[in-house]
Formats: C-alpha cells, structure tokens, sequence
C-alpha cells in the first residue's frame, strides 16, 4: 500500500486531473465552438465560454443539412447510424449466441475445426477483407443498403469466443438438472443460458453498438447515396465536401451529436451491468 | 411408484474403457437401494445411465413395465438430486420447483398447489421468494430434494446429496431422507461413498468395486456375512483384519484351523471380536506387539503387529493399560472369524 499522507494524496490527484484534462479539453472545445458563428472558430482564437448561436447551429444541421455540400440533415444521418450500429449489435449477438450454444453443447463432426475456423476469423478484420467483401457486396445488389451496411459486419469471432468461454463455466449438472426437469435443447437455452449471460449480453452489447456506431471505412466505401450516409462518415463529407470553408461550427455541433448515442448507450447500459452483476450467481 | 429391473447393463466409453460391467440388479417397488463403493467404481455411471444421463452401452433397463434405454431423462419419470444442487441461480426458490412442471404444462394453479405442498413438507416456505445464492447449504439442499420430490416421480435419484453439507447437518439431513423415503414409499437409488450413510439409509446394500456388483443384501447382512474380501475391507470401520493362514504356526491353532472349509486361506476378523484374554469357545491365539494405543472415548482402537510384521486393529472399551513395544497375547474367537480364499476373493463357507 502506498502512504496515504497528504503530499502523495496531492500529486496523485494532480496527475488525475491532468490527465482528464487532456482528455476532456477538446471535447469541451468541440462543444464550446458549436455554439459560435461561422467565422470565430476561422478567426484563430476560440473564445472558452459558450456563445449565442448555439440553438440555431444544432436547429440548422438537424434538420437542414448542407444541400449544398450534399450532406443531408443530420437526423437522417443519426438514424441511419443507429440502425445500422443496432443491426450490427443485434445480429452479432445473435449469431454468436447460437453458435457458441451449438459449439459447447453438441457434439457434431468437426466440431472442433469449426471452432478454430471462427477463431481465425479473428485475424481479418474488415479492414483487411475490405476489397474483396466490397465486391460481394456491390455483386449482391447491396450498395446503399441497410443490408449492405450491416450484414458483413455481424459475424463476430469475439464475441462467440467470449461467449463460449463464458458457457464453459456454467456447471454440466446444469443441463442434466434441466434435462431432468423436461426442458430441450432450445427451452434450456433461453430459460437457463440466456438470464445466466445477461451481463455478458450487456457487456459486448455496448462494445459491439460503439463498434458498429463508429464504422467509418466500410459506410464510406459502399454508400453514395445521401440516404444512407450514417453520422460518423457524414463528418468527413460535411469538412471535405464542397470548395466552400467548411464551416466548422456546424461540424463541431454535428460531432457532439454524433459522440452522444454512444454514451447515452453507456450510462443506460451501466445500470444494467450493476443489476446483473448484483442479482445473479453461478 | 415402480419396480426397476436391471439386465446385464454396461458402459463402454469411448476408447474401449469399461465404467460399468454385466449389472444385474432387480429393485422392489419402494424399496431404497444405496449404491456404495470406493471413488472409480462406477457408482455414479450406473444412476446417471437409469437417469438418462448416460447412454447405456449394452444390457436392458426397466422402470416399470417400459425399457427405457433410449427415453431422455424426461421421459423416464424420474428425478435426481445433484451433488452441487444445480439449482437455477436466476430463479427464485418457487421457479426452481416449479419449472419441470411448467415444462410438462401443468396449469399455474397445479403448480402452485404443488409447490406450496412440498414447500410446507420440507420447511421451505419462508424461502419461496429467495433465490438460492440467499440460503445456506442446508436450506439449498432441501430445495433440491423439493425440486425433485415436487414432480412426484416413480423413481428418486440421489447422487451423493449430502457431501457439501458439515458433519452436523448431514447426520440431520440423512435422518430426514430416511423417514421422507419411509413415507412417500418411492423407489430411491442413492449413492455415495460413505459407508455410514449407507448402512444407515439402506434397505438393500449394492457394493460396486471396479464396475462390478460385489454383493447385494441388507446392511446387516452385508456387514455381518462379505462375501468377498473387498466387501469385507469396505464394509466396517476401521475395517476388518484379513489374517492370512501363514500367520497361525503355533500347532494348537493348526488343529484349530481344520474346522474351517477346506479352501480356506485367510481370515477376516473385525477389530471389535478381537479379545485380549482367552474366552470359554475355541479361540486362534497371536502373540502380537502393541504398537500405538488410540483413546477416543468409547471406541478406543489398539494397534498391534503380529510376528510376521502383519498391522492389527482392535477395539477396546477400556485402556488395556499396555505400554508400547510390549508383547501380548490376542485371541480370535473361531466362531467370528469369516472365512476366504485368497485367490477366488470370495468367501468360502457359502453353501
């Protein structure tokens, strides 16, 4: 144990705040500049305190957008993120549930390389598969497409990994208690699997939606049709998007929305962890 | 309520390893069988192939008048108690019991008569709303012993129930299967390794020794007639001394020796026959030297060696008032001796 007198108290504090300042200190910018006219942010010095247009900024790029760039309102853009990031999260849970369910608990052929082919599945992210799923995509008709946006990014080697290490903890007996009791393959596993990984669930739940929430390459590559722009590429479009200044205190308002749905997903996930973590035991 | 008929059952696992051979076992309507035996001997592969557990590699199983070699354990009517209870640890007490009934499609209303019924029986009521990580390890117990009674099966399954309870509460708790079996008059199949438990809670004994019946009886009969010396070591605490022949040079005890049957070559006798004076009935003499004395209240264990280096146990009401590396005289009442054959295993005075 480190001496808990004042002196230590106070340098570790200091080193604690230093560095959620670094941290903090954009972010605050970025919200300070969206509330201020067009030419502040140009004019070199960025006052620190709020200024006065900030309900017109967040009213102009809600729900107006930037026609002339040709960038659409952002609320297209932040439910077109949002489904897509729920399509991700979802579908990965999904599939991943059933096939960490399927690899401890049958016994089929091959079950093993079935499991290691998955877990080599880790080594090719979406980046590096990019070209060649991009033609898949654009040969099955998906560009600009929820379905393109989502589906070649459900399939997750994480979190059935996760998934079936967590499996392999809950005691045998467990089964033959609920195959004694009548309950199938399919009853035990959403009557006894399923409350038993609520936490786990709500755990890769938040990483998978801020993982699908912040997809900025793949929505880049396959979407050309402002329809489908999602909110972390529309960034990119609104600073590069016409030969005009990008104006940036619409920028920073469009990106302190884009930054909130992840938190918000955060804080109202948290309780959830809290409670699965205080009600439930193996 | 049913009888179970077992015929020549076996388990063969993957790799031609033999769990269980050639079981044959017919067990009485109502009637409590203990499985007992050392750990390995296919104690527990023999309950979880009648439950359902494990599939049966070769032999008949019956409950009732159904072979139920390949029914899933749902279908056979039975119940089972597990060792670590695997009780559902996000239900509460009242979900956990009723949850194979739900499974069966009792209505809300049966399951709640049920539940209540046996939660009563069993001094749970108070836990109805808890869910188990909340009770200690004596209440889990009952609710597992709830969970399987409450479905009302022909057949209770109980795979070493007690072995996570302490001392006290597992002498309560044994007390209380014995005289719940006594009233529901279900067939019980229990097993465990610990010979207590088994004596105390059988009707019929079936000692298991590397997959094998060894014998079959009623604890006494099993305690006071083993038919084979494995039986006879397992069987009793502190078990049985096995005396081979070479032991007994003297020439009175060879005259001695010649009442016994002829193929006779080792002799069990248990720790409490052995006598430090010489009684009225003929007696085999061994002049043996006292190596440890054991006080412990009433059942005090004396350890001596016989002149060829062979480990005795006795049990002594009082202290023999010996000092060690002395020499006395123990006496073996002929008439309690068992009788065995070294290279059979088996008893010898069986007609």
């Amino acid at each position: 144990m480190v001496e808990n007198n004042s002196w230590s108290r106070f340098v570790t504090h200091c080193i604690l705040i230093l560095g959620v300042a670094l941290v903090v200190f954009p972010v605050y910018l970025a919200v300070i500049a969206s509330t201020h006219e067009a030419g502040t942010f140009l004019s070199g010095t960025l006052p620190l305190l709020p200024g006065s247009q900030g309900l017109e900024n967040y009213k102009q790029v809600l729900f107006e957008g930037r026609s002339r760039a040709g960038t659409p309102p952002l609320h297209t853009m932040l439910w077109n993120s949002f489904v897509m990031a729920m399509t991700i999260t979802i579908g990965k849970l999904l599939v991943s549930l059933l096939s960490a369910f399927a690899i401890v608990y049958f016994r089929f052929p091959f079950r093993m390389f079935f499991f290691w082919v998955i877990f080599l599945t880790l080594m090719l992210p979406v980046e590096v598969r990019i070209v060649p799923t991009f033609q898949v995509v654009a040969d099955l008709g998906m560009l600009n497409s929820f379905a393109g946006l989502s589906i070649p990014l459900i399939a997750s080697a994480t979190a059935t990994f996760l998934f079936r290490q967590f499996f392999m903890t809950i005691p045998e007996e467990m089964l033959e208690a609920a195959r004694v009791d009548g309950a199938g393959p399919m009853k035990f596993f959403k009557d006894i699997l399923l409350p038993l990984s609520i936490t786990n669930i709500a755990a890769l739940f938040v990483i998978m939606f801020i993982y699908g929430w912040n997809q900025y390459l793949w929505p880049l590559l396959i979407t050309t049709d402002p329809e489908y722009y999602t909110i972390v590429m529309g960034i990119q479009r609104m600073v590069t998007g016409a030969d005009a200044e990008p104006l940036w205190h619409l920028v920073m308002a469009t990106v302190v929305l884009a930054a909130l749905p992840p938190i918000l997903v955060i804080l109202f996930m948290q309780r959830l962890f809290v409670k699965g973590l205080t009600e439930t035991e193996k | 309520m049913a009888s179970i008929q077992i015929n020549r059952l076996g388990k063969i696992y993957t790799g031609d390893v033999r769990a269980v051979s050639e079981i044959d076992l017919t067990i009485k309507d109502g009637e409590f069988i203990v499985l007992v035996g050392p750990s390995g001997c296919g104690k527990s592969t023999l309950l979880r192939m009648i439950a359902g557990l494990e599939s049966i590699s070769e032999g008949d199983l019956f409950i009732g008048e159904r072979r139920v070699n390949d029914l899933e354990p749902s279908e056979r009517d039975i119940a089972m108690v597990f060792q670590n209870y695997a009780l559902y640890p996000h239900m509460t007490v009242y979900n956990n019991l009723g949850y194979g009934l739900k499974n069966r499609g009792f209505s809300k209303d049966e399951i709640k008569t049920r539940v209540d019924a046996i939660a009563k029986m069993l001094e749970i009521t108070p836990f109805l709303e808890r869910k188990p990580k909340a009770l200690s390890g004596g209440q889990r117990q009952r609710v597992a012993m709830g969970r399987a009674l409450v479905r009302e099966p022909k057949v209770f399954l109980l795979d070493e129930p007690l072995s996570n309870l302490d001392a006290k509460l597992r002498v309560q708790m044994r007390l209380e299967i014995k005289q719940l079996q006594k009233r529901l008059k279900t067939t019980s199949l229990y097993v465990t390794h610990d010979q207590l438990e088994a004596m105390t809670l059988a009707d019929r004994l079936v000692v298991l020794n590397q997959g094998r019946i060894e014998q079959v009886g009623s604890p006494m009969d099993v305690y006071n007639r083993p038919e084979t010396l494995f039986v006879a070591q397992f069987i009793g605490s502190p078990s049985m001394n096995l005396i081979p022949f070479t032991e007994f040079q003297q020439s009175d005890n060879q005259q001695l020796l010649s009442h016994l049957p002829a193929t006779t070559d080792i002799l069990g006798i248990r720790p409490d026959q052995l006598l430090l004076s010489k009684p009225k009935e003929d007696a085999l003499r061994l002049d043996c030297q006292v190596c440890l004395f054991e006080p412990a209240g009433a059942e005090s264990h004396l350890y001596v060696k016989t002149p060829l280096g062979q480990d005795l146990t006795l049990r002594v009401d009082i202290d023999p008032q010996v000092r060690e590396n002395t020499t006395l005289s123990v006496y073996i009442p002929l008439n309690k001796v068992h009788p065995f054959n070294q290279s059979s295993q088996r008893r010898t005075d069986i007609q």
